[in-house]
């Protein structure tokens, strides 16, 4: 299959394979699941082309595991899954997180608790994708609102993942994931790919663990010159074993800050009208476009109302938000749960006087613009 | 001709090693790297991959490629490193935990997918890192911490599991028969496809001493006189086997590991392409 | 009924398998084939097969920003539950279009039945009434060419089924004439 420039009609989920094979990805290794099986179907048909490997586990436990093992390797590797796959990859995200393993996760959320409504959409993993894991841990999680942006934001996923070693999650929904839409594919040399640095100097000397100027350490591969070790354990500067508590401030202050120093780099936004908005909606995902059809709605009755899109949802467009939500005289929040995650996030930023409304969907339907026009007039 | 030390794979300054006296970990590891050197292994094409519990501590004493995981779950990670690159040798160290009772899904899977990794499993019967409860290895009616009026539940045979679900090479060992654990570590590593070497192993920290085996060399003493070689252990009628187990090599086949089916696999599909 | 309309919006309801999210992706390939921008979405249960299933159209010069239909130019029933549901949308204008050998005859402003699947029989294969019914709704509501559409089933598929199905594109097309 040639990656040239040509118009498609695509579905979210092969978009976001079609955005992985770009930035170079060459192991897939998954367990099929609702709404997200399209991704494993498409990565099957299409690594043994690609001289890549698809291989499917047993479970997403063993999924997880796979790709942090090949990522290790030299891969450039991803899993996709939904719900309870990614309840289940927890553990070992956070050894991606403590060992600094390049790869991707594709949430494709899905409406819950527990097995819930496999088929119909949700947004209701913000916490868990921020959270979910024991120990105190920073990833980077994007949420695309459309079918190119499977393609674009999973390229981005792939190379923060190799620029900062860290887990990237691409958290879409069944909405996204399912709609099919208009796509140009960017030609090769189009976006920009990132691959992780690697160690230059003597072999005897490389410590996987310790950090250049920028935050980040380089990586090597399992069967390079460069022998290493890697832990889920808390390690010193050369991978093994060290129970000193110094050595243990510095390595968890490590992972936070790494991604802390690159916010700027990281934190992905769009914003349309903000300008002047004295109504401004917060959005990530599908509810993007219902609050843009609902912003427009306002502006045609004469009221000043925009939408920041945060295609970044982790770590948290704080300054942003910030700045936007000082203008504003109400903030939207739309999104698909219950309790208002990211309305609780925007909450903290804006204080307790700010006037923030919550529109919340949580019966598996989408909200729609009407929806969203219903909560604030 | 001397022998074989295994030292270069060794980290120095780390011995005397962490696991107590009489355990059985230190022999694998002894035989592993001796194995190394015998097979004129490289560190940069060697990975060993451990999980959680005493045997999970062996990459410390490694100067290989390591990758230390979560419990249960290194053959899954092991995985994802043949199937990427089928060039490293890739060694999976577990314990009876790791392999058999929170990761027996994993090893189900391995076994039959015939990921061609070598697992060595030191089965203690017990989980001897958190203070000797039971596992899915301990027996019947066995007391640990968790079951001190006698384990409810039956003993998983750990070679028997590997039989039948595929793998290609199976041997079971213990530290008493020290040589011939090499030999089967070996051939395990040499063996193409999923090769395990379960290892009888005493605990008498936890297991032993709750089980009448209080002295290290107690429970050598049991696995001397317990463990029969293979021809020997085969030829007792079924009754008379009670209370005795099988050493050495049990299974040994020829079929092909999952990179190799996956090879042929990608043939057919370019072949489909043209 | 509108005509050359920079936007419009379909619904395709029925049931699963019956083809509709196929002609749903054949409509949106042949928008992309003129230079519009298209969505396509579905929506069903848990089964790929039986149960209500919709596919949903929005074809438009400009981008599209809400993914949903808000107010359909026309709307294709193919089982009784699916002319129950958007049966009033008729009363706003909607176009209702459903396959009189499968439903119920109805009279009423704005819905029309057409024997989509009693004409595929006759034509040799009883599964291509939906494409009959691409067919008669492209051709009625102005939306997309008949040339695109036959070049997607061009592309699609290829001998004696590209040639039937290509049949059943003109036959519905000839329809609405």
């Amino acid at each position: 299959m040639e990656l040239g420039r040509k118009v498609k009609l695509m579905q979210g989920n092969q978009a976001i394979v079609e955005g992985a094979f770009y930035a170079g990805a060459r192991f897939y290794a998954g367990y099929p699941i609702t709404p997200s099986s399209e991704i494993a179907e498409e990565s099957a048909k299409r690594m043994p082309l690609l001289g890549g490997i698809y291989m499917q586990m047993e479970d997403e436990i063993a999924s997880m595991a796979a790709i942090i093992g090949a990522s290790l390797a030299g891969a450039k590797s991803f899993t996709a899954t939904s719900g309870p796959g990614f309840s289940l990859m927890q553990e070992n995200l956070g050894l991606a997180v403590m060992g600094e393993v390049p790869c991707v996760v594709i949430n494709v959320q899905r409406s819950g608790p527990s097995t819930g409504l496999a088929t119909k959409p949700a947004q209701s993993d913000v916490m868990q994708i921020r959270w979910g894991r024991h120990g105190d841990q920073s990833v980077i999680a994007l949420c695309p609102a459309s079918v190119s942006e499977c393609f674009t934001l999973t390229v981005t996923a792939f190379n923060f993942a190799e620029k900062f070693r860290v887990p990237v999650i691409l958290a879409s929904d069944e909405v996204v994931g399912h709609m099919r839409e208009n796509i140009t594919i960017p030609s090769p040399g189009e976006l920009a790919v990132a691959e992780r640095k690697k160690p230059t100097g003597e072999p005897a000397a490389y410590k996987p663990f310790i950090a250049d100027e920028d935050g980040v350490a380089p990586l090597a591969s399992y069967g390079s010159d460069y022998v290493f070790h890697v832990s889920s354990s808390m390690h010193g500067p050369d991978g093994y074993s060290n129970n000193n508590p110094a050595n243990a401030a510095w390595r968890v202050a490590q992972l936070h800050k790494k991604i802390e120093m690159h916010r700027e780099e990281i934190i992905i936004t769009k914003t349309f009208d903000t300008e002047d908005a004295d109504i401004l909606f917060i959005a990530f995902g599908a509810t993007t476009r219902a609050s843009r059809a609902a912003a427009l709605e306002l502006r045609k009755q004469g009221i000043r109302a925009g939408v920041l899109q945060l295609m970044t949802i982790w770590p948290f467009a704080d300054k942003k938000i910030a700045s936007l939500g000082e203008r504003a005289k109400t903030v939207v929040v739309p999104e698909m749960n219950y309790s208002g995650q990211v309305a609780g996030e925007v909450q903290r930023i804006l204080g307790a006087g700010a006037d923030i409304r919550k529109v919340n969907s949580y019966n598996g339907e989408i909200i729609t613009p009407q929806d969203i026009l219903k909560a604030i007039l | 001709m001397s022998h074989a030390t295994g030292l270069q794979y060794l980290k120095k300054g780390v011995l005397p090693h962490m696991w107590c006296s009489g355990c059985g970990v230190g022999v694998m590891l002894g035989a592993l790297v001796r194995s190394f050197e015998e097979l004129g292994y490289e560190r940069k094409d060697t990975v060993v991959v451990t999980g959680i519990g005493c045997t999970g501590k062996t990459d410390d004493y490694l100067v290989t490629n390591a990758l230390h995981t979560t419990h249960g779950r290194a053959l899954a990670y092991a995985t994802g490193i043949k199937a990427f690159n089928p060039k490293l040798h890739v060694v999976v160290l577990m314990g009876d935990g790791d392999s058999v009772t929170i990761g027996g899904n994993h090893f189900l899977h391995a076994a039959r997918r015939n990921m061609d990794l070598t697992a060595i499993i030191i089965n203690n019967f017990n989980f001897g890192m958190t203070g000797g409860q039971f596992s899915g290895t301990t027996p019947a009616d066995a007391i640990t911490q968790t079951s001190i009026y006698g384990n409810a539940e039956r003993q998983l045979d750990i070679s028997a599991l590997a039989e039948l679900a595929g793998a290609n090479y199976v041997a079971r060992g213990t530290p008493y028969h020290v040589w011939e654990l090499k030999t089967n570590i070996k051939e395990a590593l040499s063996k193409k496809g999923f090769s395990v070497v379960e290892i009888y192993s005493p605990c008498p920290t936890h297991f032993g001493k709750n089980n009448k085996m209080k002295e290290a060399t107690a429970m050598l003493q049991w696995l001397k006189e317990s463990g029969l070689p293979v021809e020997k252990y085969n030829s007792l009628e079924k009754s008379a086997r009670k209370g005795f187990f099988a050493v050495g090599k049990l299974v040994d086949r020829e079929e092909p590991d999952f990179n190799t089916r996956y090879e042929e696999i990608r043939r057919r599909a370019m072949n489909l392409k043209v | 009924m509108k005509t050359n309309k920079d936007r419009c919006e379909v619904i395709l309801a029925g049931s699963g398998g019956q083809g509709l999210v196929v002609s749903g992706i054949m409509l949106a390939e042949a928008a992309i084939l003129e230079g519009k921008n298209v969505v396509q979405t579905v929506s069903y249960g848990i089964a790929t097969r039986g149960g209500f299933s919709m596919a949903e159209v929005i074809i438009d010069k400009e981008e599209i920003i809400f993914q949903q239909v808000q107010k359909a130019d026309i709307v294709l029933t193919l089982t009784e539950e699916a002319m129950e549901k958007f049966q009033s949308f008729a009363d706003s204008g909607t176009s209702i279009i459903y396959d009189s050998t499968l439903l119920e005859e109805r009279r009423g402003s704005n819905i029309c039945g057409y024997p989509f699947t009693d004409m595929a029989g006759k034509l040799g294969h009883v599964g291509m009434a939906n494409i009959i019914a691409l067919g008669f709704m492209a051709q009625k509501a102005k939306m997309i060419g008949t040339d695109s559409l036959e070049k997607v089933i061009q592309e699609r598929f290829s001998g004696n089924v590209m040639e039937m199905n290509l049949k059943a594109l003109q036959a519905g097309v000839n329809l609405a004439l």
